[in-house]
C-alpha cells in the first residue's frame, strides 16, 4: 500500500502546487485552467496524449515558460519563477524528455554547468574547480549504487547512462522535487524497470517526483497517483488500484478505445521481400546494420522490435532506396533490387510510411491533396501528356479523406498545418491507394494521437488480410506484440532473433533488446 | 641566420591582425554566432584609430601634452575598438535579438563598412587632413631583449604584437579553465541545456560577440597605427576571411588557429621578400610576382579545400535560439 493513500496529515503542505494555470501559444490553449498537486514523496504520474500540454505545464513549473495565468506554490508558498534558476533555488529540477546535456562536454561538466565552484576572487573568470565537485558527486552516485564516469564525454554514452547523468545532475543541485518528461521514451524495458527502482529509493529518500508519460502500462506500475489530461484540461487524478489500462485510456482520449485489435490468422503467401547478409552505413561510415537477413511474406506482419539506434532508421533507409547497402542483397518480389532509386522501387510496389514524417513523409508546404499524389502525380490519371490534372488529384484526395477520416476535410489545406495523427493518416492513405505489395512501415504512430493509432492499426491489418506483405519497424513494444505476425529484434545492427508472435513474451523480448540471447 | 630570424619576425608581424581576427570569430562561434564580418570590422577599426589619432594628435600637441604622439595613437588604439565592438553590437542584436540570418547580417555590416570607410576616407582623410602621428615605435622589453636569437624574435616589436600574443593565453585560459569559458561553449553547442541550468544564453553571446568585435577591430588598429601609418581603401584586404580560415583550421581554438596564423604569416612574408628573393636568383625572377601576392589566398582556398570539412564547428553556431 503506498503512503499517500493514508489520510495526509492536516498540516503538511503539497510539495509543489500548481493553481489554475493557463497559457496560450498563438492560437492553441496549451493549459486552461490546469490545477496539479505534488505531495511529498509520491510518485505522481503525469498522463496525457502527445499534445495535451503535459510538458507546457511542467516547463512553467520549472521556470522555463511564463503562465499567461495562475499560480506556483512551493512547499506551501507561493512562488515567482523568473527563468530555471528560480525553481533550482526552490528545489525543482526537471529532467526534459530531449535530454539537457551537451555531447562534447565531459559528465563532470555537464553536472556541474551552471553551479561550478571556482579557485581565487575572479568570479566566473576564476579556475574552474574539478576535484572537489568530482568527489561530490562520486559520493551522490555511490549513495544510489550508480556507475559513472565523470570523465566521460557524454556524447559517448549509452542514452541510459546519459539519463543517470541527468539525474545525478539533479540531485547535484540539490532537488527535492524531480520532475521528468517522457524518461522511459529512449529505454529498453530492463532500463526502464531499473529507473523506476532508482526512483522509488529516491522517494525514499524524501524526493518527491513527477513523471510524465503517455503509455498506460508502466503508468500503472509505478505511480502512487495519476493525474490525466487532455487538450490542454485536467481531467482527474486516480489511484492506480482503482484504475485499469481502460479507464485511463477513456480519460485521456475522452471516448471509449478499442486497444486490442482484431487479427484473423492468415496463411503467409510467398517472399515479397528478402535481404541477404545486408550491411548499410551510418553517416559516419560505421556499419548500422550489420549482416541483416530478413524476409517478409505476402500475407503477414514482421515486425522489428529494437531500442532505436540499434540500425532500424539506416535499414529502413536502405530499404527504401534512400541509402545504398554497402554489402549483401535486397530482393523485392523476388527481383534483386540492390541499390534500385525510390521511384524504381515505388513502381516495383513498396509502400513507405517513413519514421520522420515531416522530412520524408509529406511536404509540408504542399496541399493535402498535392501529398496524397507525392507518388504518382505523374502517372494517369493524375497527368496526361506531360500536364498535371488538378480535378483528378482532388478527386482523388476527396476520397483519401472520406476513406481515412483525414481532419480536415479540405483538399486545399498545407499538409504542414495538420495535426501529426492527420499527416500520418494522410501519409497512410497515400501509401496504401495505390495497390502496392509490401508495407514497410517506420514507426507509424510515433507522436500520433490514439484515435488515429487505431485507425493506422487497423489499415495495417487490413492490407495484411488482402496479401501485402508488412514491414512494421517500431520501438513500441505493446504496438509490435499487438500487430506482428513474427518478430525480428533487432541488437547492434544484427537480428539476434526471430520470434513467432506465439512464442514472443514480454520478457523474452525485453533481454533480446538488451542484448541478451538465451542460450 | 640573421635572415631566418628577420623573415620569422616578419611571419609573427603579419600573423598579428590574423590572429586577431581569428580569436574574433572563435569567441563569437564558441558562442553560436557566426561571425563572417570580421573584414568589415577590422577596415572600420583600421579606419577609427587613424581618424582619431589623426585629428587628436595637433590639439595635444598645442595644449602641451608631453607625448602626444603616443597619446594620440593610444586614443586612437580604443577608439578603433570601440568602433569594432560596435559593429559587433550591431551584429550580436541583428543575430540575437532579431534573430536575422547572421550570414547575411555579416555581409551587411562588411558592405556597411567597405561604404562607410571609403566616404570618410574621402571626406576627412586626403589632401586637406592634418599630420598623423604615424606608428607605434617598438618595445623591447627590458631583459629578455637580451636573449639571444629569441630576444629579436619576440621581445623585440610594438605594442599589438605582444597583444596578440598575450590574447592568445588569456582567450585559451577563459575559454577552457573557468566557468565562463564553460558557459560560452555550452552556449554555442546546446544554448538550451545552457537556459535549462539557468545560464542566460542571449547574455552570453551579446557579450562573446561584442568582445570578438573588440578584438577584430585592434586586428584594424594594427593595420593603421602599427603597420602603415595611414589608411588607404580596403586597405583590409581580405585578412578578416583569411583569418575565418585560421579559426576553422585551427578548430576553434585560440592555440590552433595562433598556429595557423603563423602558417599564414609565413606566406605573407614570403610575398614580401619576394622581390628580393627575385633579385637574389635569376630561376626565382622567373616566377611573376603577382603569383607571389596570392600565396596567402592560396593557402587559404587550400586550407579550407583540405581540411574545412573535417573540423567540426560547435554544434549550435549559425542558429537563433528560439525559447
Ligand atoms: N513553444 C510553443 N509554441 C507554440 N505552441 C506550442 C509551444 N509549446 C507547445 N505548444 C503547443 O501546445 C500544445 C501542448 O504541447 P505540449 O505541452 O508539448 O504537449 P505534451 O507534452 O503533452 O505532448 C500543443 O498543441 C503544442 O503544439
Ligand atoms: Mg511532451
Amino acid at each position: 500500500m503506498s503512503a499517500s493513500l493514508s489520510p495526509l496529515p492536516a498540516l503538511s503542505h503539497p510539495a509543489l502546487e500548481a493553481v489554475e494555470i493557463t497559457k496560450r501559444f498563438s492560437g492553441v490553449v496549451a493549459n486552461d485552467a490546469v490545477s496539479f498537486s505534488l505531495e511529498p514523496g509520491e510518485i505522481h504520474v503525469l498522463l496525457g496524449e502527445n499534445g495535451a500540454g503535459k510538458s507546457t505545464l511542467m516547463n512553467i513549473l520549472y521556470g522555463l515558460q511564463k503562465p499567461d495565468q495562475g499560480e506556483i506554490w512551493v512547499g506551501g508558498k507561493a512562488v515567482r519563477l523568473d527563468g530555471p534558476k528560480d525553481a533550482i533555488q526552490q528545489g525543482v529540477v526537471m529532467v526534459h524528455q530531449h535530454f539537457m546535456l551537451v555531447p562534447v562536454f565531459t559528465v563532470l561538466e555537464n553536472i556541474v554547468l551552471g553551479v561550478e565552484q571556482t579557485r581565487g576572487q575572479w568570479g566566473q573568470l576564476g579556475v574552474l574547480e574539478r576535484a572537489k565537485p568530482a568527489r561530490q558527486i562520486q559520493a551522490l552516485a555511490d549513495q544510489l549504487s550508480l556507475q559513472v564516469d565523470l570523465n566521460a564525454k557524454v556524447g559517448e554514452l549509452p542514452v541510459g547512462v546519459q539519463q543517470k547523468v541527468e539525474i545525478i545532475k539533479a540531485l547535484y543541485r540539490g532537488a527535492r522535487i524531480l520532475i521528468l518528461d517522457e524518461p522511459t521514451a529512449v529505454l529498453t524495458p530492463t532500463e526502464a524497470t531499473e529507473l523506476f527502482e532508482l526512483l522509488r529509493r529516491l522517494t525514499q529518500q524524501g524526493l518527491s517526483i513527477v513523471l510524465i508519460t503517455h503509455k498506460l502500462k508502466e503508468c500503472l506500475a509505478i505511480a502512487d497517483r495519476i493525474s490525466v489530461m487532455r487538450q490542454g484540461k485536467m481531467v482527474g487524478t486516480v489511484y492506480p488500484q482503482q484504475a485499469s489500462e481502460s479507464l485511463l485510456a477513456e480519460m485521456m482520449v475522452g471516448r471509449k478505445v478499442i486497444l486490442q485489435v482484431e487479427k484473423p490468422l492468415m496463411q503467409a503467401g510467398a517472399p515479397v521481400l528478402q535481404t541477404r547478409r545486408l550491411v548499410v552505413w551510418d553517416d559516419r561510415h560505421q556499419p548500422a546494420v550489420n549482416g541483416v537477413d530478413l524476409t517478409v511474406c505476402a500475407g503477414e506482419i514482421l515486425g522489428i522490435a529494437g531500442v532505436q539506434g540499434n540500425g532500424q532508421t539506416e535499414l529502413s533507409e536502405a530499404l527504401t532506396g534512400l541509402r545504398s547497402p554497402a554489402q549483401g542483397q535486397i530482393d523485392i518480389l523476388g527481383q534483386d533490387q540492390t541499390g534500385a532509386s525510390p521511384r524504381q522501387l515505388i513502381e516495383q510496389g513498396l509502400a513507405h510510411v517513413p519514421e520522420d514524417r515531416g522530412k520524408n513523409g509529406i511536404v509540408k508546404t504542399y496541399s493535402l491533396a498535392d501529398n496524397a499524389v507525392l507518388c504518382t502525380y505523374y502517372q494517369p490519371p493524375f497527368a496526361k501528356k506531360g500536364l498535371i490534372r488538378p480535378g483528378a488529384i482532388a478527386r482523388q484526395a476527396t476520397q483519401l479523406i472520406q476513406e481515412f477520416d483525414i481532419r480536415p476535410a479540405n483538399p486545399r489545406v498545407l499538409a504542414g498545418s495538420l495535426s501529426g495523427g492527420n499527416q500520418q493518416k494522410l501519409i497512410m492513405a497515400r501509401e496504401l491507394s495505390r495497390g502496392a505489395k509490401l508495407l514497410i512501415a517506420c514507426q507509424p504512430t510515433r507522436g500520433v494521437d490514439i484515435g488515429a493509432i487505431e485507425l493506422i492499426h487497423r489499415r495495417i491489418i487490413a492490407a495484411r488480410n488482402q496479401g501485402m506483405g508488412v514491414l512494421l519497424i517500431s520501438s513500441e513494444l505493446d504496438e509490435i506484440l499487438a500487430l506482428s505476425d513474427r518478430i525480428a529484434v533487432m541488437y547492434q545492427g544484427k537480428v539476434l532473433e526471430t520470434l513467432a508472435i506465439a512464442e514472443a513474451t514480454r520478457e523474452r523480448l525485453g533481454c533480446l533488446m538488451a542484448g541478451m540471447v538465451q542460450s | 641566420m640573421e635572415e631566418i630570424t628577420g623573415f620569422l619576425k616578419l611571419a609573427l608581424i603579419t600573423a598579428t591582425p590574423i590572429a586577431l581576427g581569428a580569436y574574433a570569430g572563435i569567441l563569437s562561434e564558441r558562442a553560436g554566432v557566426v561571425n563572417i564580418a570580421i573584414e568589415g570590422m577590422m577596415l572600420t577599426g583600421a579606419l577609427v584609430a587613424q581618424l582619431t589619432a589623426m585629428y587628436l594628435y595637433a590639439p595635444l600637441q598645442a595644449a602641451g601634452i608631453p607625448a602626444a604622439e603616443i597619446a594620440s595613437l593610444c586614443l586612437g588604439v580604443i577608439a578603433g575598438i570601440l568602433a569594432g565592438a560596435l559593429l559587433g553590437g550591431l551584429h550580436s542584436i541583428t543575430s540575437i535579438r532579431f534573430k536575422a540570418d547572421q550570414i547575411i547580417s555579416g555581409t551587411v555590416i562588411n558592405l556597411l563598412a567597405w561604404g562607410m570607410t571609403g566616404w570618410i576616407y574621402q571626406r576627412w582623410m586626403t589632401a586637406t587632413a592634418p599630420t598623423a602621428p604615424g606608428t607605434f615605435p617598438r618595445i623591447p622589453i627590458p631583459g629578455l631583449r637580451q636573449i639571444p636569437v629569441l630576444g629579436d624574435l619576440l621581445f623585440n616589436h610594438q605594442p599589438i604584437v605582444y597583444t596578440m600574443l598575450l590574447l592568445t593565453g588569456v582567450i585559451h585560459y577563459v575559454l577552457f579553465y573557468t566557468p565562463w569559458g564553460l558557459h560560452v561553449r555550452s552556449v554555442g553547442e546546446h544554448p538550451r541545456a545552457a537556459d535549462t541550468v539557468g545560464i542566460n544564453v542571449e547574455r552570453v553571446r551579446y557579450i562573446s560577440t561584442i568582445v570578438g568585435g573588440a578584438i577584430a577591430g585592434l586586428a584594424g588598429v594594427w593595420l593603421t597605427l602599427e603597420q602603415v601609418g595611414s589608411f588607404t581603401l580596403r586597405m583590409s584586404a581580405g585578412r578578416g576571411f583569411i583569418a575565418l580560415a585560421a579559426m576553422i583550421f585551427g578548430r576553434w581554438t585560440p592555440l590552433g588557429a595562433f598556429g595557423t596564423s603563423l602558417l599564414f604569416g609565413l606566406g605573407t612574408a614570403l610575398q614580401i621578400r619576394a622581390a628580393s628573393l627575385a633579385s637574389a636568383s635569376a630561376g626565382l625572377a622567373m616566377i611573376p610576382t603577382q603569383l607571389y601576392q596570392a600565396i596567402p589566398y592560396l593557402l587559404t582556398i587550400i586550407v579550407l579545400a583540405g581540411f574545412g570539412g573535417k573540423a567540426t564547428p560547435p554544434a549550435a553556431s549559425g542558429q537563433p535560439y528560439e525559447k
